[in-house]
């Protein structure tokens, strides 16, 4: 780990967050914004820089305060890091920029929601120290961080359901947190280390990993609304105000996905099953149609994109019993690894650019009509032209339409879906397609419907439609530099590596 | 980048740009909108035609960009995406023009020219496609593409039938994604025309290669609107007219024919098809499709709903030729590619003329209207005679064809099912001809909505004058080495190349 060159980028991509949101703390609250704005495009083009810097050199440490590991903290930025942060960059900056006007333009807001930008800030840090992470305990400590800022942005607006739905989030989200606290006290307990890297070396199996492993995945899963754990997301998602709504879905619940496929695929090998794998597809797959039925049924706008939230962090699910390889087979034969685990990343990006786009239009047709029933959304088409557009091409990149990145992450997943063998994942993916196809398009269809009244939306500025519409544009785009970024992505510790499945007499049954 | 691979971007690009554009026009500059549609109308005829000439020179055309390992887009040029290009952009210039005669002071055209635009550009795309995963993605644009066309009237019969159609589409092309994506994961990424791939596969993977063909099969069945999956193209008729001409002449049906024409010939190869028994069910739902959809449009006395169902089993042809082993049958099938897409787009460009000037949905209304409309009516007449199959229409040299192929492989049924679709093409397109020329006008007090020197709008007069001609002289001409019968038989001659 040492070996890798060290740079200081890692530790400015905590740093410079954390201090923006000191910052406005200090400010006046009129004069949030003007940091807000200004901060981000700074943090924006920190990550890029850092981006170039990974590009470079491959592999960045940063060990704080020159305390090596295990007494000191390390930050790691790998390429899979740097896609992550480079994302939460990208989305981050354009959701600002909405959020600068946004507020502006509705008179109502003016003033309110002073704790806004400090949060945003906080969460930002949050996520970056939680991709920079390179033990246990540091990720528990900026999931915290991601959870508590993510909660108090919820319940932003003030307004009932949206401090009743905060407060299941919070428990939620808890109850994830101490289950995977309690994971990381007994494989602490049992190893004596909590570095990543160490305790793929140390880490045995035995009945304490399995029982930790066990409980970390349940309070990730929590963590991430996975099914059946996805009970708190709709409400939450879809109380908050828009900004913060797609903050939450685009970025937010990203985190814990990310903590599973570093656990998954770099630590916890020695214990992982078919079985296990097979479990967490299921849960995947469950998720899809659930959240998408769901989506179909659902009459308010942003309840229906919060349900497809549930349904699309599914598809992330079903990339790990793809992973984990049968004994004997050697991960360089296992041809599937990689498309199944790029499937996940571009799934990740993908949906972050689609959903905070959805979210986005969402808070422009509450700003057109005060309200979000779907029912309303006649005519949409001839008045908003843009705000339709960016429904449409987003929910086509939802659908895996061609030639969008949701449609790369699919033909991926069901590439690596049918190399591995495990072909019986395939209906769930169609499906769930299918079911998709089903709720965008009905919005699409009420949006070309022709409306009783005359023109009832009031205008909204054309400035947050661009930045609606510039991200739905983001989810196709991703598609030009994807051999680039897939080359890139090889770099990371975790890229392709499967997962040598054991079963009672395998490689370690002796133990 | 060379030459000859910005060319190919550049067919895309000349109607991909005027649409986006159009989009961000305001929608009273007609002017602008309308000089932006014809000016990429007439540049992809030139381009096309550029292109088409420097291929008889030798020169090869490829464009290919990498979007993942072995994940490529590519764009190339042979003979039969060569003609179904052309065909497709010279009948875009001639719909263009009729659009905009046909929608002159309607509401959001703005939205319609852009999504036209887009709509060419994915048929063209599915031209140019060089290997199966571009094909899809063309495919499934042009879905999407043309779903705020069928829509654009915008009442509820018009969003009920957008519904229907996307069911159906979105369906067909899931059902194409898997079977795309098993064939990649069996045979790696194709290019068309690299048949020996699967035919190197073929007997250990018997099995796995024929789920993928009927599963990329009624994918594509779905535009081609082959029976029982035809559902959605008699209820889309609520489109404009110059929409059900562009959807029914070559857009969208001639995207899942020119997609079943690929899958055949150019990834299975017509030997391994054949020895794997694949053409058999196709054989027999086109038959039927042939049969069902001339008795269906028998019934109908909505004008444009007795044009979609013939065009149901018209295009039935196309599939039931590439079903039938032999050079002839192929033959038949490219050349019914080309011949039903202009004869099928004058029909409806008629239907429309009558609609807009006379307002007459009806066959039972057209009483003595060739009278009335004579230039219009002369090129229904010579269409409705082509697709009956008389000679020297274009009709009848892709039914001669067929029959031929069908003699030479001795598949005597399908002989007989072409007599029969021929006589009951006769049965229900003669009635309107007769109604047309020979009965009394009933005395009527409509006033033509046109009030100028001609008929009707010359914008509506020149395109289905043309396509008139087109099927006319295609027939008479088929013959020449230009025709597009001569470059059928080249095509089809390559596909059998490799057999004993």
């Amino acid at each position: 780990m040492i070996n890798f060159p060290t740079s200081s980028f890692p530790a400015l991509l905590v740093a410079l967050p954390i201090f923006l949101a000191i910052l406005s703390l200090i400010f006046r609250i009129n004069r949030r914004a003007i940091i807000g704005l200004w901060g981000s495009f700074l943090i924006g083009i920190l990550a890029l820089v850092s981006f170039i810097e990974v590009i470079q050199k491959g592999t960045v440490i940063h060990i704080l305060g020159g305390w090596e590991p295990p007494l000191g903290i390390l930050l790691r930025m790998d390429p899979l890091s740097a896609v992550f942060i480079g994302l939460t960059a990208t989305i981050g900056v354009f959701i600002s920029l909405y959020t600068w006007w946004y507020f502006r333009a509705r008179e109502a807001s003016k003033g309110r929601f002073p704790l806004f930008w400090p949060l945003w800030f906080f969460l930002w840090a949050g996520l970056n120290g939680l991709f920079l992470s390179n033990d246990l305990f540091n990720l528990y400590v900026t999931i915290e961080i991601i959870t508590i800022c993510a909660v108090g942005l919820a319940v932003l607006s003030g307004e009932k359901n949206a401090l009743k739905s905060g407060l299941r989030y919070l428990l939620a989200a808890i109850a994830g947190s101490m289950a995977y606290l309690f994971g990381v006290a007994l494989i602490y307990g049992s190893t004596g280390t909590l570095d990543l890297e160490h305790l793929s070396e140390v880490l045995k199996p035995g009945k304490t990993t399995n029982f930790a492993l066990i409980i970390i995945t349940l309070g990730l899963m929590i963590k991430k609304a996975a099914f059946p754990f996805h009970f708190w997301l709709p409400p939450a998602h879809s109380a908050a105000l828009a900004p913060v709504s797609a903050l939450l879905s685009a970025l937010v619940v990203k985190g814990a996905f990310y903590m599973m496929l570093r656990l998954w695929t770099e630590v916890f090998e020695v214990s992982l099953t078919f079985a296990a794998g097979q479990l967490i597809g299921i849960a995947g797959a469950a998720a899809v149609l659930w959240g998408s039925w769901q989506a179909l049924l659902q009459t308010n706008f942003k309840l229906l994109v919060a349900h497809s939230s549930v349904a699309q962090m599914g598809y992330l699910l079903m990339m790990f019993p793809l992973l984990i390889i049968a004994p004997g087979i050697s991960s360089d034969s296992a041809n599937w690894l990689s498309p199944a685990w790029t499937a996940g990343i571009f799934q990740v990006i993908s949906h972050a650019f689609a959903k905070s786009s959805l979210f986005l239009s969402a808070g422009i047709i509450i700003m057109a009509l005060g309200h979000d029933r779907i029912e309303s959304l006649r005519d949409l088409v001839a008045w908003m032209p843009m705000t339709a557009m960016a429904i449409g091409i987003a929910g086509v990149s939802l659908i895996g339409l061609p030639p969008s990145g949701g449609f790369m992450a699919k033909w991926m997943l069901l590439k690596g879906v049918f190399l591995s063998g495990q072909w019986w994942w395939a209906p769930a993916i169609l499906l769930g397609s299918l079911l998709t196809a089903g709720y965008v398009f009905m919005l699409l269809r009420l949006a070309f419907a022709p409306s009783r009244e005359i023109n009832h939306f009031r205008s909204v500025p054309k400035s947050l439609q661009i930045c609606a519409l510039i991200l739905a544009l983001g989810s196709f785009l991703i598609v030009i530099p994807a051999e680039n970024l897939i080359q890139f992505l090889e770099g990371s510790e975790s890229f392709g590596s499967g997962i040598q499945s054991i079963v009672k007499g395998g490689r370690y049954g002796n133990e | 980048m060379e030459m000859n691979s910005l060319l190919l971007l550049l067919i895309l690009i000349s109607s991909l740009i005027p649409g986006i554009v159009i989009l961000l026009l305001e929608e009273k500059q007609v002017l602008a909108r309308n000089f932006l549609n014809l000016f990429g109308a007439i540049a992809k005829v030139v381009l096309v035609a550029w292109v088409f000439a420097g291929y008889l020179r030798g020169e090869s055309y490829t464009f290919i960009f990498g979007l993942a390992p072995d994940l490529t887009f590519a764009l190339h040029i042979d003979q039969l995406g060569l003609l179904f290009a052309t065909l497709s952009s010279v009948l875009w210039l001639v719909t263009t023009i009729y659009a905009i005669g046909y929608l002159k002071g309607g509401k959001h055209q703005r939205r319609f020219f852009a999504f036209f635009s887009l709509c060419v550009t994915s048929s063209t795309g599915i031209a140019l496609s060089g290997n199966v995963l571009t094909f899809f993605v063309f495919y499934e644009f042009l879905t999407l593409s043309t779903y705020p066309l069928v829509v654009h009237r915008g009442d509820d019969k018009a969003v009920e039938a957008g519904r229907t159609y996307l069911w159906y589409t979105i369906g067909g092309g899931t059902v194409l994604f898997l079977g795309v994506v098993g064939l990649f994961v069996l045979a790696g990424p194709i290019y068309f025309g690299q048949t020996e791939i699967i035919a190197s596969l073929a007997p250990e993977n018997g099995l796995q290669l024929t789920i993928v063909f009927f599963l990329m099969l009624s994918g594509l069945a779905v535009k081609a609107a082959i029976f029982p999956l035809h559902g959605w193209l008699p209820i889309s008729m609520v489109a404009p007219a110059p929409v059900s001409a562009l959807l029914h002449a070559v857009a969208v049906v001639k995207a899942g024919a020119f997609g079943i024409i690929r899958l055949v010939y150019d990834i299975y190869g017509v030997q391994t098809s054949e020895q794997m028994n694949l053409l058999t069910p196709l054989a027999i739902f086109a038959g039927f499709t042939i049969i069902y959809g001339s008795v269906k449009a028998f019934y109908q006395d909505d004008f444009k709903k007795r044009l979609a169902y013939s065009t149901i089993s018209q295009l039935s042809y196309i599939a039931l030729g590439v079903a039938i082993t032999g050079v002839l049958s192929t033959t038949g099938a490219i050349v019914h590619l080309v011949h039903q897409g202009i004869m099928k787009i004058t029909m409806f460009f008629a239907a429309g003329n009558v609609a807009e000037t006379y307002g007459y949905y009806r066959i039972s209304q057209l009483n003595g209207i060739g009278r009335r409309m004579p230039i219009t009516m002369v090129a229904f007449t010579i269409a409705a005679f082509g697709m009956i199959g008389l000679p020297p229409v274009a009709g009848f040299v892709s039914k001669w064809y067929l029959g031929l192929g069908a003699v030479e492989a001795e598949t005597y049924w399908v002989v007989l099912v072409l007599l029969a679709s021929s006589a009951l093409n006769a049965a229900y397109f003669l009635p309107i001809v007769y109604r047309a020329w020979f009965c009394e006008p009933e005395p009527s007090t409509i006033q033509p909505r046109c009030s100028g020197r001609w008929e009707t709008e010359a914008l509506l007069l020149i395109p289905v004058l043309l396509t008139g001609l087109f099927s006319l002289a295609a027939g008479l001409f088929a013959a020449s080495t230009n025709s597009p019968l001569y470059f059928a038989r080249e095509i089809a001659d390559r596909f059998y190349l490799h057999l004993p």
